[in-house]
């Protein structure tokens, strides 16, 4: 799952040849603004048809925290 | 100038609302003629746009109502896949004194006039953020910026929309989404045919330009906004009111 939700990331964080791993902090390290987190929930929400609360939003700060996530959702990898 | 770009115009069915969606019709847009209860009024608008050359369709939805304007946006993205132009016009008057304005009076306003637009743009916003585009203008009135007496409500819900504009205007400017609003002082409609002679009298001496303004004087400026010529403005308060407020 983690190179699919890196793809996305990447795609709609129009980043190119940055290292993301799980570990990966979207504020810290990617430098994401709240709309920027904003818009990534909503394209995991696409690619994967579950819904992301708004209340989970602060919860969610590493890339590894979405994939446990949506694991945790049911989504399989 | 707007072809092949969808707008949505609430409470389009008379008024301002009306010439709103035939002007921005006639300039190309395909226009979604939003009405509460005037169907058949509505059907006229769509029907007067044909005749001009233009296109839209009626779409009711009484947009106070939360999950109500929610259904509205999901329908419409659905059938017509995105939403360039939002003009939130939709607004009525329940004017009294203070001390006779009734809760049911407050509530009615504010919750079609102000909650209404907050309603729509919650509904689109992320389709205005993955377009990287989009014009939202909202109406608002010189009642929400010099107040006017028996207007408690209706000027409190258009000064509650500037506030609207401007944090909105902030929040998508880096999505390219531009916020603005329109302050119309009197203006020829039903809603100001309603005044008496006299209050309307008074009304028109605070104008410089000494006339009542026309529905189109309005819309020519929404047309405006809704235009690649207004990329650069955001956050603004257009007076179109012949110089009633400066």
């Amino acid at each position: 799952m983690l190179e699919r939700v890196k793809e996305i990331i990447e795609e709609q964080l129009n980043l190119d040849n940055v290292e993301i791993t799980e570990e990966t902090r979207f504020k810290e390290d990617l430098d994401v603004d709240s709309l920027d987190l904003f818009e990534l929930v909503m394209s995991f929400e696409e690619e994967y048809g579950v819904e992301i609360p708004s209340e989970e939003l602060e919860s969610l700060t590493t890339v590894g925290a979405v994939i446990k996530y949506l694991q945790d959702k049911g989504v399989e990898a | 100038m707007l072809e092949g770009k969808i707008a949505l115009v609430t409470g389009a069915s008379r008024g301002i609302g009306r010439e709103i969606a035939l002007t921005l019709a006639k300039n190309g847009a395909f226009v979604i003629v939003n009405y509460n209860g005037s169907a058949q009024r509505a059907e006229e608008v769509v029907k007067a746009i044909r005749e001009a050359g233009g296109d839209g369709v009626a779409m009711q939805c009484n947009v106070s109502d939360f999950s109500e304007s929610e259904k509205l946006v999901k329908n419409v993205i659905a059938q017509y896949g995105r939403v360039d132009i939002l003009v939130n016009n939709a607004g009525i008057t329940r004017d009294n004194l203070i001390m006779r304005m009734t809760e049911a009076d407050y509530d009615a306003v504010m919750d079609t006039n102000l909650k209404g637009a907050f309603n729509m743009i919650r509904h689109l916003s992320r389709f205005f953020l993955k377009q990287r585009s989009g014009k939202i203008i909202n109406i608002s009135s010189v009642s929400g910026i010099m107040g006017n007496a028996g207007q408690a409500n209706y000027s409190a819900s258009k000064a509650g929309l500037i506030g609207l504009t401007k944090s909105l205007a902030r929040e998508l400017a880096s999505r390219n989404v531009c916020v603005n609003a329109i302050a119309p002082g009197l203006i020829e409609t039903e809603m100001t045919d309603a005044l008496s002679d006299e209050a309307k009298e008074n009304l028109k001496s605070l104008v410089p330009l000494g006339r009542m303004g026309r529905p189109q004087d309005v819309a020519n400026m929404v047309l405006f906004l809704a235009g690649d010529n207004a990329d650069y403005i955001t956050g603004q308060v257009l007076h179109v009111d012949g110089g009633m407020v400066m």
